[in-house]
């Protein structure tokens, strides 16, 4: 560290977080090297650090021979002002070189809001904004993670996205990439090439047109790039790397652990849940590799927790096995186990007694709505009687704290529904005045609501998402109807936020400007409540010409062709509109076990028979 | 084993990490070196370490100690290569062995600086002699009034090319002085930039602390 830096480190709060140095970092020879990766995650250190993506795509670059591949992360404000005004380039933790440097910038994005704070990275590390002002092969920015499912917004500054997931298509990118380098290419001819590697997005050879409108009509692909992009999946994720040797921070984040990924998809098929349909089929690890991987992990990092993560842990076929098996390790060592959302069944619960001996930690349900009836429209499978249960067995078992999660604005929700969302909450109160173990600890249920964002490749994507006025009167209806629970704290989120991020979420090219207006006009890290200033948005987006609503509260008609339709994320169109007519029927669409839908993830693995 | 004191450096980037940073972070070096510390009892069980001066952030040192006690018997003197081979960069261990006293007997710190962007060697050797140097804290009753000229053995200024070279011998536990306290005192004639370093460890009667 130079002294310059060093003084500036010395006025910023949380200096560790910008050094590097820590256990397990990779360091090569500058000298050895030819493609220098700078991965840049568009969120702070302890955000970034605690991204299981960015741990497993630094081992599998860094396993390249020739390739290194270092951090960046966006500074805090105090930092962010004083780089600006001392005009020192943001650098990467390991080499402390600036971005600028980089013959590759990969950037992962699993949040709209984080689209602000890579656009500010790039401007902090000298690198031009758009693709089309970097014209040679030096600083390629790259783009992936689960927004690529509609990256249309950003498609100016990117060169290059991946769909799906990293592990194949990074290496054979950077492959391509070593080979253009040497061999002298030029960057067009580059794009090109890589435009044939599946899964590989590259915007630049794509032309959208518009209808009057404002819809889009049409998206050509040029220079033999395919019409649609198929997002590229791990078949074999028993086999799948995982690194089992991440850099171990030495200041503290958010999710401070070993987190142990059992599968990847979900079986359930929630309507309103991106996730839930961009990450299919579902692919297991055995219990027998969790293990080995679990206990290496845990041995190369001297991390004293480990959480088992996925979309639905409790749908995971061997967890009782699995869970035994980390236990006979962990307890003797003093190592924790976590369990992240676990369903309201009588299997989760079993299993969360047998983890949780010790400390009784909060449980937290995620019914989504409050009615039966709306539960079925969105096809969360969990019914009342379900919850009751699970909460009178945690009641009865010790513990005093719940914490339900629900939506509001959900298609065709009415105050019913939302005034059912007080009623389940009284409910869970009465089981625990029934069933308490220990009623003098007194009880705290917690219910929180968010808006519902309609998001892209999701039965609700054609929805419209209610207005902000709207959300806050349903806000204020459930407000009044828990105002004389006193064992019940209401915790709303603020539709601000949700309003730009449904418009992000389902927007086009042209928003690119809207997104580039916003950052100059100082918006950052804009995924913090301390940065976001809604007021920008709304000027941003007449400024370029463009109507909010039009992206975030309009209904789209069946017909239209959305921005993101060259986007193939294996779940068809078909299997989208069938689901969203069952919505509106208020039928039940079994999860892939019980009954195959044929959504079309199938095609993408080998036998096309998915084992769910 | 209880009562056991390992002496390590921390230097380089490792003078960002803070001090509750610092006790996880070695509390995962042992983890990983497979060295077990004893836990505490109890519903949140603890590894018992503690580290007897912790620094400020920025500064560096080349003699920091940190007590702890082993689940299990270990040659200590092997102990300081085995966690070596598990640290983050900047922090070595230099030394295990059983305490032979206790921590609050560390009394006294000889340190190294360098300061730049203010006044002379002159100026700040003149201004750290003065028989009386009062400096106003806050206590738990209001504002109060210190003396820190007792607790500066020694505080020699001397230029160089490179900027003022700083060494001190300062009290370092009741009262305690640090080299970020001088500077401050300074006000305006300090330095822009200052950055120092513990070298060694002292008793009340300026016998070497272990």
């Amino acid at each position: 560290m130079n002294e310059k830096i060093d003084a500036l480190l010395r006025q910023v709060q949380r200096p560790a977080r910008y050094v590097g140095g820590e256990y397990n970092q990779i360091v090569k020879d500058k000298d050895q090297v030819d493609v220098r990766v700078a991965f840049c995650f568009p969120d702070t250190y302890e955000i970034g650090m605690s991204n299981l993506g960015l741990k497993i795509l630094y081992g599998i670059m860094n396993d390249m021979p020739g390739v290194w591949c270092e951090r960046v992360f966006a500074p805090w404000g105090d930092m962010a002002d004083k780089l600006r005004q001392e005009h020192i380039p943001l650098w990467a933790l390991e080499s402390g070189d600036p971005l600028g440097d980089f013959d590759v910038i990969a950037v992962s994005i699993g949040y709209e809001m984080a689209y602000t704070t890579v656009l500010d990275m790039l401007d902090l590390g000298g690198v031009p904004l758009r693709a089309a002002d970097r014209p040679g092969l030096k600083h390629l920015v790259m783009a992936g993670g689960g927004c690529m499912c509609n990256i249309e917004p950003m498609a100016d500054f990117f060169d290059l996205c991946f769909l799906g997931e990293g592990e194949d298509v990074d290496r054979e990118v950077l492959e391509l990439y070593r080979t253009a380098k040497m061999e002298g290419w030029d960057k067009p001819r580059f794009l090109r090439s890589a435009s044939s590697i599946e899964g590989v997005y590259v915007p630049s050879l794509y032309d959208v047109a518009y209808n009057a409108d404002g819809t889009v009509a049409s998206v050509a692909a040029k220079d033999g790039a395919p019409e649609k992009v198929r997002k590229r999946i791990v078949e074999d994720f028993d086999g799948c790397y995982y690194p089992t040797a991440p850099v171990v921070p030495s200041t503290e984040i958010v999710h401070d652990r070993v987190s142990l990924e059992v599968f990847r998809g979900c079986i359930r098929g929630c309507r309103f849940c991106q996730a839930g349909h961009t990450n299919r089929p579902v692919r297991s690890r055995s219990a027998e590799t969790l293990l080995r991987l679990g206990k290496e992990t845990l041995e190369n990092t001297g991390y004293q927790e480990l959480n088992l993560s996925s979309l639905s842990t409790s749908d995971y076929r061997e967890l009782g096995e699995l869970c035994d098996g980390l236990l006979d390790y962990c307890r003797p060592r003093g190592v924790s186990l976590s369990l992240p959302s676990l369903r309201a069944d009588n299997f989760s619960m079993d299993i969360m007694q047998r983890v949780q001996q010790v400390r009784k930690s909060g449980l937290t349900f995620a019914p989504e709505a409050g009615t039966q009836r709306l539960r079925d429209v969105i096809n969360k499978n969990v019914t009342e009687e379900d919850l009751l249960n699970s909460c009178r067995i945690a009641f009865e078992g010790g513990w005093n704290n719940v914490k339900l999660y629900f939506m509001l604005g959900l298609p065709t929700e009415t105050d019913e529904d939302v005034l059912g969302i007080a009623e389940l909450a009284k409910k869970v109160f009465w089981t625990w005045k029934q069933h308490a173990a220990n009623k003098s600890r007194g009880v705290r249920i917690t219910v929180s609501t968010s808006e519902f964002i309609p998001k892209p490749h999701t039965p609700f994507q054609w929805e419209e998402q209610v207005s902000r006025e709207e959300y806050l009167r349903r806000v204020g209806l459930l407000t009044d109807a828990l105002s004389k629970a006193k064992s019940i704290t209401y915790n709303w989120h603020d539709a601000e936020m949700s309003l730009v991020e449904a418009a992000l979420a389902r927007g086009d090219r042209r928003m690119g400007a809207v997104i580039e207006t916003v950052w100059r006009n100082g918006g950052r890290l804009e995924s913090w409540s301390e940065y976001f200033d809604l007021d920008r948005w709304l000027e941003a987006f007449p400024a370029c010409g463009l109507d909010i609503d039009f992206y975030a509260t309009r209904e789209r008609p069946i017909g239209e062709l959305l921005p993101w339709e060259h986007m193939d994320c294996a779940v068809s169109r078909r299997h989208l509109e069938r689901e969203r007519r069952r919505a509106y029927e208020g039928v039940l669409t079994p999860d892939c076990r019980a009954g195959c839908s044929g959504c079309g993830a199938a095609s993408l693995l080998k036998e096309g028979v998915c084992r769910g | 084993m209880d009562k056991l004191r390992l002496k390590f450096s921390k230097t380089g980037r490792a003078v960002y990490i803070s001090h509750l940073d610092l006790m996880r972070t070695m509390q995962r070096v042992f983890s990983r070196a497979g060295v077990p510390l004893k836990y505490s009892e109890g519903f949140n069980p603890h590894a018992k370490i503690s580290i007897i001066l912790p620094l400020t952030v920025g500064t560096a040192s080349l003699c920091e100690y940190m007590d702890f006690a082993l689940a299990e018997d270990r040659d200590l003197a092997a102990l300081p290569e085995t966690l070596n081979a598990y640290m983050p960069e900047g922090i070595r261990a230099l030394e295990a062995y059983e305490a032979p006293g206790k921590g609050a007997e560390l009394r006294w710190l000889r340190l190294e600086g360098v300061l730049k962007g203010g006044r002379d060697g002159a100026f700040y050797t003149d201004f750290f002699a003065q028989s009386s140097i009062l400096v106003e804290h806050r206590a738990k009753r209001g504002l109060r009034t210190d003396d820190i000229a007792p607790s500066v053995k020694l505080a020699k200024f001397t230029d160089t090319p490179d900027g003022v070279a700083a060494e001190l011998v300062l009290h370092a536990q009741e009262p305690t002085v640090s080299p970020e306290l001088m500077m401050a005192v300074l006000g305006d004639d300090g330095p822009t930039y200052y950055k120092f370093t513990r070298l060694e460890a002292f008793k009340e009667d300026m016998t070497p602390f272990r």
